[in-house]
């Protein structure tokens, strides 16, 4: 029966090919449009560490008051002093803080141009805290952290530049004209977004950080930070005269994160985090009550709004789109069948019965959905190529066809086509076959 | 052209109708605010720097060792010698960052007084000198240039208290809404005040991009050197017809003055006419794929339009052959389904229109887009009702071309 619906189909298709092609055509644009920009939008607002999202948590506390703080909501980075308060109460099963800065990697060969490399100053449980894979070595200790190391964990990719891919765990590289024991070699990594780095980064879907650093020892080396540094000020700039007010003034620059196992972590946690604004105002640094959040992975990417409206813009537009070219599938596939209604007549008349009809045409609108589904699959390849003309290049490169993206395309567009074929085939299921055959008489 | 036949004909066709509507309304709405959107971008990617970008180009130099203000300073004032010697080259000048880099530069609040209750105006701030204005190809409208014996030299953690600076017409208008600016005094910082010694017309901050921000036209000029230990951006304006020369030779003179220096081959030298194709790449982005989707939901909904009318003319023969025998012209014939479409399109504008503003409501509360004048609405209608004419104009002639004697024919 079902070879014989689609040898209908394929009858039917013959005959009014242009309504056919149009039809094919408006799916196929419409689901290729749709795919093209959900390729950049999961991209972008996937959950890059999924089997961890809500164990990882930022810490939040206002140091600035309700006078200068932005709509009553805590700065996105700590200063120095609650930063490395967090770091020492050690209240959570990891804690890390994070700064980033420009290093100079200066070659041995000084006929070797310097290199500028951006790196972020961490303390050490940022790679087990965030599962950065590692190609050789490993992190550094918590006394390596303490002792202010001259060590180093750096990206495959610098290793690549410098060592030509070989195992440089041990060997030495100098650093703003510092020596730095390389103890570690990270895989590729590069989480999108790269969420620890979001409230201090300018970008969150950049290239990877190439340098990571002893956090304690980048602050005894007066590094300043090149990223986001946002202070509290009453009147004018705040007065940095040297690094020491730097460390000790109420501007923000350190982003922090903890990680909660369980629930009742995250309850003791945010109490704690409370109890310590509470202190802060007792002893008169805070002249305003507490006022904290803790927010994990999915809450920080929302707050933050790391999807890029031209992303969340686009994906608005192609879904309307699509919309639009149902609306007017419903309409051509009414058309369409309704033009048969003669033939429906004969068929019911001879004894098909209603259900008969209903797999009929929607055997029939499932092939028509195939085929857009198929030119759709063409023109989101041909988008993909085309998409860096429309998105900046860190997020074109992001979006990818891969398979899940091809059986996707294919399940909208058979989906889509049945649904748009509902209201058509019920009235064609309608048909009388009396006052078909009699009219035609 | 009778009214009443065609909504007597509708009638026994709802569900075609209301899907022809509803297909208006929606492409009427995304139409307009796509549109709409297209026409923001593109105005605000072309948005003058006021400087002479073609001529222009930036050198991020970067300090290797970490050198101290003394030596940082004395190396700027020979890399600047050496810079304006080369040839091809026509005027440099130091700052902290170039137009249209999207960050960098710094952030000014200036006050009349120091102890005033009312918010200070921001500004974004270049560090110049007196070869600045040369150099960016800006003239004065009023007041003077920098003399060379106010130009300071700043380190890393020093204030900035300049007693003079040129700040833009802009920048002008906001702090002295009433009267000339050149020649008053305002406090960049509460130390002591910096007199504003001239005003030019225009000149953007180096936030400038994509995203706009109220202040990017309201600069300060500061005139000092900037000793940051991190490093330093050049900014060379060239003769007509040597950038590509002096793009390359300037690098290389600098690193044969002295080689304790960084400049990335890949963007430490950027020409600004680069700088704003990076810098509106987002804009321009929005801009093709919200023009391109435009064009194909009006194709899209032509050969919707198309389709369906083709459908109800097949439907029709037999009518229009009655019609015909009964003595009306193929005009008439023409003219009825022109109306037919034109009354369907016409309501479908109606609410299209509705749905459109709802739309730019809605995008007005999450993406920060301005509201919608009506005259895009108005624009976007009229389009789609003449496409509406001209889709049904060959379902139409095909319908006039049905011959009387149809009407004796059985389908």
């Amino acid at each position: 029966m079902l070879t014989y619906y689609f040898d209908l189909a394929l009858r039917s298709c013959r005959r009014s090919k242009a309504l056919t092609a149009l039809v094919v055509v408006l799916m196929g644009l419409g689901v290729a449009t749709c795919m093209v920009t959900y390729a950049v939008f999961r991209a972008t607002a996937g959950d890059p560490i999924p089997w961890k999202s809500g164990q990882l948590f930022v810490p939040q506390l206002d140091n600035f008051g309700p006078e200068h703080n932005w709509k009553g909501e805590p700065p996105e980075l700590l200063s120095y002093t609650d930063a490395v308060a967090l770091l020492y109460a050690r209240q959570a099963r990891r804690q890390v803080l994070i700064y980033g800065s420009k290093w100079t990697v200066l070659p041995d060969d000084v006929q070797q141009q310097p290199l500028s490399q951006d790196g972020d100053a961490v303390s050490h449980d940022f790679f087990a805290m965030f599962d950065a894979p590692f190609r050789y070595g490993g992190g550094w200790s918590a006394s390596d952290d303490d002792q202010r190391a001259a060590v180093v964990v750096i990206s495959s990719a610098l290793n690549q530049k410098l060592f030509g891919g070989a195992d440089s765990v041990g060997r030495e590289i100098n650093l703003d004209t510092h020596a730095y024991r390389i103890v570690g070699v990270l895989d590729d990594w590069n989480p999108s977004p790269r969420f620890f780095d979001v409230s201090s980064a300018w970008y969150p879907f950049s290239h990877p950080r190439q340098l990571y650093l002893p956090f304690g020892r980048a602050i005894d080396l007066q590094k300043a930070a090149s990223t986001n540094f946002y202070c509290s000020t009453n009147s004018a700039d705040p007065d940095l005269p040297n690094w020491d007010s730097v460390l000790h003034s109420e501007c923000a620059w350190i982003a922090a994160w903890v990680e909660l196992p369980t629930r009742a972590d995250v309850e003791r946690y945010r109490d704690w985090l409370h109890n310590y604004a509470a202190e802060q105002q007792r002893v008169g640094r805070f002249a305003w009550p507490p006022n904290v959040r803790l927010s994990d992975v999915g809450q920080w990417l929302h707050m933050m709004k790391v999807v890029p409206k031209a992303s969340a813009l686009s994906m608005i537009v192609s879904v309307s789109f699509l919309l639009i070219c149902l609306v007017n599938v419903v309409g051509l596939m009414l058309a369409r069948f309704m033009r048969r209604a003669p033939e429906i007549g004969v068929r019911r008349a001879l004894g098909a019965s209603r259900s008969a009809i209903y797999s009929q045409f929607l055997i029939e609108a499932a092939a028509i959905g195939l085929a857009g589904g198929v030119l759709g699959l063409l023109l989101t390849a041909l988008g993909m190529t085309g998409i860096d003309h429309v998105f900046e290049p860190e997020i074109a490169r992001l979006a990818q066809l891969d398979a899940s993206l091809l059986l996707l395309t294919m399940l909208v567009a058979v989906v889509t086509t049945l649904i748009a074929a509902l209201y058509p085939t019920w009235r064609a299921a309608q048909v009388q076959p009396a006052w078909q055959l009699k009219s035609n008489g | 052209m009778q009214i009443r036949p065609i909504l007597a004909a509708l009638r026994r066709h709802k569900m075609a109708t209301l899907l022809i509507v509803l297909q208006i309304a929606l492409t009427l709405a995304v139409v307009s605010n796509a549109l709409f959107i297209v026409q923001t971008r593109v105005v605000h990617l072309s948005r003058p720097t006021g400087t002479e970008e073609a001529h222009l180009f930036a050198i991020n130099n970067e300090w290797i060792g970490q050198p101290d203000k003394p030596h940082i300073d004395a190396q700027m004032r020979a890399d600047l010698a050496t810079l304006r010697s080369l040839p091809g080259v026509r005027d440099a000048f130091s700052s902290e960052a170039y137009p249209m880099e999207e960050g960098g530069g710094g952030l000014v609040r200036i006050k009349h007084q120091v102890a005033q209750t009312t918010k200070a105006q921001l500004a974004l701030s270049y560090f110049a000198d007196e070869r600045a204005l040369d150099t960016f190809g800006i003239a004065l409208v009023a007041g003077r240039n920098f003399r060379a014996d106010e130009i300071g030299s700043l380190g890393p953690y020093d204030k900035v208290v300049p007693a003079v600076i040129i700040i833009t017409r802009d920048l002008a208008h906001k702090l002295f809404p009433d009267g000339a600016a050149v020649g008053q005094r305002v406090y960049l910082s509460d130390d002591s005040p910096s007199t504003i010694i001239g005003m030019v017309d225009r000149l953007e901050g180096g936030y400038a991009g994509s995203s706009t921000r109220s202040i990017d036209e309201d600069t300060v000029l500061v005139p000092a050197r900037y000793a940051n230990p991190d490093g330093v951006v050049y900014l060379v304006r060239v003769q007509s017809g040597q950038l590509a020369t002096v793009l390359r030779s300037a690098p290389a003179a600098l690193t044969a003055q002295n080689r304790m220096r960084l400049i990335s081959p890949e963007d430490g030298v950027v020409m600004l006419a680069q700088a704003r194709t990076q810098a509106y790449a987002s804009d321009r982005g929005v801009a093709i794929m919200m023009g391109a989707v435009c064009v194909l939901l009006l194709l899209a909904t032509a050969g919707g339009i198309v389709g369906l009318s083709s459908f109800w003319v097949g439907q029709r023969r037999r009518s229009i052959g009655v019609r015909r025998a009964l003595g009306a012209t193929r005009g008439d014939i023409l003219r009825y389904f022109q109306t037919e479409n034109a009354l369907i399109v016409g309501i479908g504008l109606v609410l299209g229109v509705a749905l459109g503003i709802a739309a730019n409501l809605s995008l007005m509360t999450y993406y920060e887009l301005p509201r919608m004048p009506l005259w895009v609405l108005a624009v976007g209608a009229l389009l789609l009702w003449l496409l509406g004419q001209l889709a049904v104009l060959g379902p139409a002639r095909r319908a006039a071309a049905v011959p009387p004697v149809e009407a004796t024919r059985s389908v």
